[in-house]
């Protein structure tokens, strides 16, 4: 009887869905405030519904029902409680039920927090996301339907795929999402922006809070997925250049020019058609992460051709939407007033360099991602892009940008004086330069000599400007200053600090890891870059779900224990997988890392041993990264607009502002 | 690393601050964040201690693909298959074959699909070249905005009468003014 409940609550959602997309923009053309009214109440509505739908789906994976056919492919009477709770979003249904959730989240979040905004632009956002979450729940209802029964009902389910179970299940899919789904904001924010002809300084205020929001959930969501990847597949990786990476990774990047580019058109009134093309992009490429994860063309593009009918709904839909979305930005871009002008050394320059190069990241990202799939459609042969294209491609487009960052917040707005930059930022460049030649002397590959130039180059310069600003405010005095530094500033700065950091990670890291796999005997010592790694043999564990052959690895350095770590070789009982559980020492500046391989005669194990050091402060930048995100998006002056917003004058025609109702 | 041991030696803040006195607390956190920057460069930079054998390996098997896993590198995968490539892969090595003839002897066995930096030829022409084609793109983008966006700075400078210039400049002094608000 649940799984029904769920689903009626799905069709409910559906209708309501359909409601908060349709009525509204009828009631705007026709001006009827009651339909307009409608959008608030129904995306509640919807929300309330969603929510009901993801606990019936909880509920019947709690109770283990598996004439629940979703329940019986993704849950098994063995698998403990919280993995059972987090194997909703499991598999497909569950993820797209998810998503469609979320997404009536973000929109019940901005009917809440808009109170202060014109009631014509609230709808038309609210509109345009319940259209958007209608297409999903049809999407499930039509082909994915996660209520589906199974007749008859399996007597045991077949299990969660073993890799999925952790703890980080629970939190990685749904901050993901968050991210993903997070961008309809700022897409409904442009297309409300677009159909009422206003993108004035307060549209781009309105906007920059949410986009923030959403780029902070996303990185973080990329961040604990790079960590997952990292301990549990066994190899000591922390990104692959996978689609299925990619695919989050595309929305981040577009989303990343976003934010800056609502900067500028907040500031300085400039690249509206700009900022508007890129929330079209951030929440296109998040649809189309969606459309290749979900649609089984990224495992094999015949995958896709023998269960055509998902394929073939995400595929028109994302048509719909960026055509749509592009033809309406077609219509109405000749009417956005262009911004104010700037000279060739200006803030904007920079700002639009960054776009720009963002850009080309995306689409170089989106090339490799596609690439091998097109190939293989068209029959032209199988092609596998990795690791080493994308680091011949990426890191020269990434390295101009992420140098160029450092200067952005010295340069001011409209004009800037060359002389005076080269003498605020020599002492920087002079670091820099040392710290690339350095590690290049000692025999280190130009690849570190370039990321430490980076890394300490982006430090230096967001230092200076750091103390030189606080001490304007402060008039002179630094600890003065330093409590007047707005959040947006310190956001900003927080988040260039964390490029940094991560770039070092990354550097060091690749740079400097050190490994070894190689037969180890019990009571055999391997030394690797200083540690001594003992194995003292294997041990039998019995888990919940699974067998495993736990391994006990003693560290020591001069002698001294360091770590104990106790990697594992996992069978689980549903379905016979194998799994590598490996062990790792965290520390601030190396990681210590074991995995077993295969067992051997006399005891002997294969042993995969890695030393990585500053392996952390990759995750730690991207921390910094999303920590920066929320300052800036906490600041006080989005607060404040909110308190006194009043309607502004359109930035375009009154004729095309005069359509909304009440106008 | 000793250049850098006196802070005083150098400020890093007070070329553009009039208000700021050489030697101040500013360009003394500046100095020591530059210490501090390289010293912790320095320390990372240890010489790696790899075997030219095994590390040549490594960097083989990191450009190869495990043709069983889902997506994975010769060189991280545990997969048999994979564990019979490195063993001929080393053999080969200790043949004195050329990384070039041992990669090409694994496409001819296994296809362009075994690569994970594809090949440069009429199929993938797009994928190499598309990237930079796209960087000029956006660069020529880049530069005719801008160009038209100091054409429009220039001319409105020298389009306007002395009274309009000069609410102009008091305009943009509102635009520009730097104090966070």
């Amino acid at each position: 009887m649940i799984p029904e409940i769920g689903h009626f609550a799905l069709v409910l959602a559906l209708v309501l869905a359909l409601t908060q997309g349709v009525l509204p923009l009828l009631g705007l053309a026709r001006g009827d405030p009651a339909s307009v009214a409608l959008a608030r109440a129904a995306a509640h509505g919807q929300f309330v519904f969603l929510l009901f739908g993801i606990l019936c789906l909880a509920a019947s994976f709690v109770a283990n029902d598996f004439s629940v056919s979703y329940v019986a492919q993704h849950s098994n009477s063995a698998l403990p409680l919280v993995y059972r709770i987090s194997a909703v979003w499991g598999g497909h249904e569950g993820s797209l039920l998810l998503w469609a959730f979320i997404l009536s989240g973000w929109g019940t979040a901005v009917s809440l927090r808009s109170a202060a905004l014109p009631a014509s632009f609230v709808a038309r956002v609210l509109a345009v996301m319940g259209l958007v979450g209608a297409g999903f729940e049809l999407f499930m209802l039509l082909t994915s339907n996660p209520f589906d029964r199974l007749l008859p009902a399996a007597v045991e389910g077949v299990d969660l795929n073993p890799l999925l179970q952790d703890p980080l299940l629970a939190i990685h899919p749904p901050m993901l999402y968050m991210g993903y789904v997070g961008f309809s904001v700022a897409y409904g924010f442009a297309m409300a922006g677009l159909l009422e002809g206003r993108f004035d300084a307060a549209w781009a205020r309105w906007s920059r809070p949410w986009t923030l929001a959403a780029w902070v959930c996303l990185s973080l969501g990329i961040c604990l997925g790079s960590f997952w990847a990292y301990y549990e597949l066994g190899w000591g990786g922390w990104w692959f250049w996978d689609p299925v990476e990619n695919a989050s990774f595309m929305p981040w990047l577009a989303g990343t020019a976003l934010i800056h580019s609502l900067a500028v058109t907040e500031k300085r009134g400039c690249f509206r058609n700009w900022t508007v093309i890129l929330a079209i992009l951030a929440f296109g490429l998040s649809l189309l992460g969606t459309f290749l994860v979900r649609s089984g063309v990224l495992t094999s593009v015949h995958a896709f051709a023998t269960d055509p009918a998902r394929g073939m709904f995400v595929l028109a839909f994302l048509g719909t939407t960026i055509g749509v979305s592009l033809a309406l930005y077609a219509w109405r871009a000749p009417r956005i007033a262009p911004g104010g002008s700037f000279a060739v050394t200006s803030r904007e320059t920079l700002l639009l360099a960054n776009n720009v190069l963002l850009s080309v990241a995306t689409a170089t990202v989106l090339l490799g991602t596609l690439y091998p799939l097109v190939l293989d459609a068209l029959g032209l042969g199988k092609i596998s892009v990795g690791p080493p294209y994308f680091k011949a491609v990426f890191v020269p487009v990434m390295s101009p940008l992420v140098f160029m960052m450092a200067i952005g917040p010295h340069v001011r707005w409209k004009r800037a004086e060359l002389p005076e930059l080269g003498r605020r930022l020599r002492w920087a460049l002079a670091v820099g330069l040392v710290a690339a030649v350095l590690p290049v002397v000692r025999g280190g590959s130009p690849w570190i000599g370039l990321g430490c130039l980076l890394s300490s180059w982006v430090v230096l310069c967001v230092a200076f400007d750091f103390v030189d600003r606080a001490r304007r405010l402060g008039e002179g005095t630094f600890a003065a200053g330093l409590r007047r530094l707005p959040r947006a500033y310190l956001g900003m700065a927080c988040a260039h600090l964390g490029i940094a950091v991560f770039v070092f990670g990354v550097t060091i890291s690749g740079g400097y890891s050190v490994e070894t796999d190689r037969r180890v005997g019990r009571g055999e010592t391997v030394e690797l870059a200083g540690y001594g790694f003992t194995f003292e043999g294997t041990k039998e564990v019995t888990g919940p779900n699974y067998f495993a052959e736990q391994g006990r690895v003693v560290v020591r350095r001069d002698g001294r224990e360091v770590a104990v770590l106790e990697p594992q070789k996992r069978r689980y009982s549903a379905q016979g997988r194998v799994m590598t559980e490996a062990a790792i020492d965290p520390g601030f500046t190396r990681h210590l890392y074991v995995a077993l391989g295969e067992p051997l005669d006399g005891g002997a194990w294969g042993l995969r041993l890695y030393v990585k050091p500053a392996v952390q402060w990759i995750w730690v930048g991207v921390v910094f990264m999303a920590l920066g995100g929320s300052l800036a998006a906490s600041d006080r002056r989005y607060r404040l607009s909110l308190a006194r917003m009043r309607p502004a004058p359109s930035a375009v025609s009154p004729s095309v502002g005069a359509i909304g109702v009440g106008a | 690393m000793s250049e850098l041991r006196s802070p005083s030696r150098f400020c890093p803040t007070t070329g553009n601050l009039a208000a700021a006195k050489p030697g101040g607390r500013g360009a003394t956190l500046g100095a020591w964040i530059c210490v501090i920057a390289l010293c912790s460069v320095v320390v990372a930079a240890r010489a790696v201690e790899a075997d030219p054998f095994e590390a040549r390996m490594r960097m083989l098997g990191e450009e190869l693909r495990c043709l069983v896993c889902q997506n994975q590198t010769l060189a991280d995968s545990q997969s048999g298959l994979a564990e019979d490539m490195r063993r001929e892969m080393r053999t080969m090595m200790s043949k004195g074959m050329t990384d070039r003839e041992i990669v090409d002897f694994l496409v001819q066995r296994y296809g362009d699909f075994v690569r994970y930096r594809p090949p440069v030829k009429a199929t993938t022409a797009v994928l190499w070249y598309g990237p930079a084609l796209a960087l000029l793109a956006g660069l020529f983008f880049l530069w005719r905005r801008i160009a038209r966006r100091a054409a429009a700075v220039d001319a409105a400078a020298a389009d306007l009468s002395a009274e309009e210039r000069a609410q102009l400049q008091s305009l943009m002094t509102d635009g520009t003014a730097e104090a966070p608000r």
